[in-house]
């Protein structure tokens, strides 16, 4: 059973057989460029074609952004990164998607670490109704840690991250549900990120929030690529331009372009991609 | 007309100022046969707990609670026995039904919602909530008595029979009103089903679910059918539980229809007992699990 476990230092993850034989990830390369790699990966639910045959790599600690109009598939790809749509009936892939060379779908990788080890983030902020303390620390009792001085710590480190601590510090066994909309996103943030994840998907994750929640998101996206490797879905154009490294364009489950943010919001080479992006359909 | 030299133009004409006349008229008049529907509504309810009040006040003393069941003419006596019999039964009844109602209910809702088995297991708890009290007194009847004889167990049993439905349709309600995106969350965070479901899912639906039992707990307290020929009815302190007990309901019932007047005082007595159980449990059920405010 191949289990992710957590960094060690600067080098990559490391994985280890039940067996006890270590496979370690070569420490030389950093931030690799098919950190997460797709491989002509189509999607069904049920009958229903959704995503025709994707096939991009995502790199290391860069921020990813998939724009689309309604119904494209970009929520249904992020979605399988870590393998959320498994709890819907019905539903099947064909090809591969490889996180760090190993397919996320290989039957001896267990679904709950990979969930584990990739953070998510939804469109309308979900934190449980327990107290904004216990939100962050989720994850980690959940994974049996319950050493007080270990939460602390880590509470403190996601909250710093997520950009709230100094508006919580004070109040962290308050309930989560007193928060504002932009606080209890940024909550989410930090609870998605407690547990040290590979990878933080975000799914639309300002369309709730108001200009300024959303420019604290956004600032908050810039610190985070430094740590972790983001992938964003955003309805928001200019959101995309603004945070992102390199950009994907999905049209009615198909991959139109991929490449880097400012060629494809200044020079983009298909056509659909500069009619979406002039605003000239979706 | 001058009425109609009084309204703004939009209403200059004469039609339009009568039925508006009769609009509001007709409005006023269902508004106050609403109110008094209402009321009506509440004067049953209010009658109940008067003549309780009223009827079994005068003998309400603690020797009620610690004396035996007075014999044909005498007086004194209390119903001690009665109301040790109700909760021992009632507890029996909760100790068989509660869990496999909840855990019912949680397998239902969490782990097979849209199979056959689920939808089979609903359907068929829809129907029994409404199965008369006295078929769970004949069915514990043929099922224990028959070979056991009268006995707490039976009483209990017959009880739980009556309450499961209840506590399993309610568990579910419950379960089902946790919304969605809170076990989304949860599962993105890597957890197992199991712990979704023991973190977060079940505090947030427990307060409906305590409160569906303390229903079901209401209901069973004061059931006569079920009792009646599977616990019968003893003139003694409880002394095991395979023997015919005493219940609250039982005694009502017995010492209404007698000719002595102090036994029909009992009966008020034990019926207003009956009642103020029932009303604390429930206040009891909403101090205990009453949702936190946010």
């Amino acid at each position: 059973m191949l289990t992710f476990s957590q960094d060690i230092g600067q080098s990559g993850a490391i994985f280890s057989h039940m067996d006890g034989s270590l496979l370690s990830m070569s420490s030389l390369e950093k931030n690799r460029s098919d950190f997460l790699s797709v491989q002509d990966f189509s999607f069904y639910y049920g009958p229903q074609q959704a995503l025709y045959k994707i096939s991009m790599e995502i790199p290391e600690k860069q921020v990813t952004a998939l724009i689309g109009p309604s119904g494209c598939g970009k929520s249904t790809l992020l979605r399988n990164f870590n393998r959320m749509n498994d709890l819907i009936e019905g539903t099947h892939h064909e090809g591969d998607i490889l996180l760090m060379e190993t397919s996320i779908y290989d039957p001896k990788v267990e679904v709950i670490a990979l969930r584990r080890n990739i953070g998510m983030v939804f469109q309308k902020s979900n934190p449980f109704p327990k107290s904004i303390y216990e939100n962050v620390v989720y994850s980690l009792r959940i994974s049996g840690q319950n050493k007080k001085s270990a939460l602390d710590e880590c509470v403190e480190r996601s909250l710093r991250s997520a950009a709230l601590w100094d508006e919580v510090k004070d109040r962290l066994h308050k309930s989560a549900l007193g928060l504002s909309g932009g606080q209890m996103q940024r909550l989410c943030i930090a609870r998605a990120i407690a547990n040290q994840p590979k990878i933080l998907l975000m799914d639309e994750p300002c369309s709730a929030l108001d200009p300024i929640g959303t420019a604290r998101v956004e600032e908050l996206i810039h610190r985070l690529k430094q740590h972790f490797t983001i992938v964003i879905v955003t309805h928001n154009m200019q959101q995309a331009a603004r945070c992102s490294d390199r950009t994907a364009f999905f049209y009615l489950g198909n991959l139109v372009e991929y490449d880097t943010t400012t060629k494809i919001f200044s020079n983009p080479t298909q056509k659909q991609t500069e009619d979406y992006i002039t605003g000239r359909f979706g | 007309m001058s009425l109609s030299s009084s309204l703004p133009t939009f209403l200059s004409s004469q039609e339009d100022s009568r039925r508006l006349k009769f609009r509001s008229l007709l409005n006023r008049i269902l508004s106050i046969l609403c109110v008094s529907l209402a009321g009506l509504t509440l004067i049953p309810l209010f009658s109940i707990l008067y003549l309780v009040l009223k009827n079994g006040l005068p003998l309400l003393t603690l020797s009620v609670f610690t004396q035996l069941p007075p014999a044909a003419q005498m007086t004194g006596g209390g119903f001690g026995n009665a109301v040790i019999g109700t909760f021992v039964m009632v507890g029996i009844a909760l100790l068989l039904a509660a869990p496999t109602g909840i855990l019912s209910a949680i397998y239902i809702n969490e782990y097979a919602r849209q199979s056959s088995l689920a939808h089979a297991v609903n359907f068929v708890a829809q129907l029994l909530t409404g199965i008369p009290s006295i078929i769970c007194g004949v069915f514990a009847f043929a099922i224990v008595v028959v070979r056991t004889g009268f006995s707490a167990w039976a009483g209990g049993l017959a009880l739980a029979i009556l309450i499961l439905p209840t506590i399993l349709l309610t568990s579910e309600q419950a379960l089902l009103n946790v919304p969605q995106s809170l076990r989304e969350a949860s599962t993105g965070l890597g957890a197992t089903r199991l712990q979704t479901i023991w973190r977060i899912v079940l505090p947030e639906a427990l307060p409906a679910m305590m409160t569906g039992l303390m229903l079901a707990i209401a209901r069973a307290a004061g059931e006569t059918a079920p009792v009646l020929f599977t616990a019968l009815f003893s003139q003694y302190w409880l002394t095991s539980l395979n023997h015919p007990t005493a219940s609250l309901a039982v005694l009502i019932y017995n010492f209404s229809t007698l000719p002595y007047d102090h036994q029909v005082k009992l009966a008020w007595t034990a019926s207003l007992v009956l009642v103020a159980m029932v009303t604390f449990t429930n206040i009891l059920a909403q101090i205990l699990f009453r949702k936190k405010h946010h």
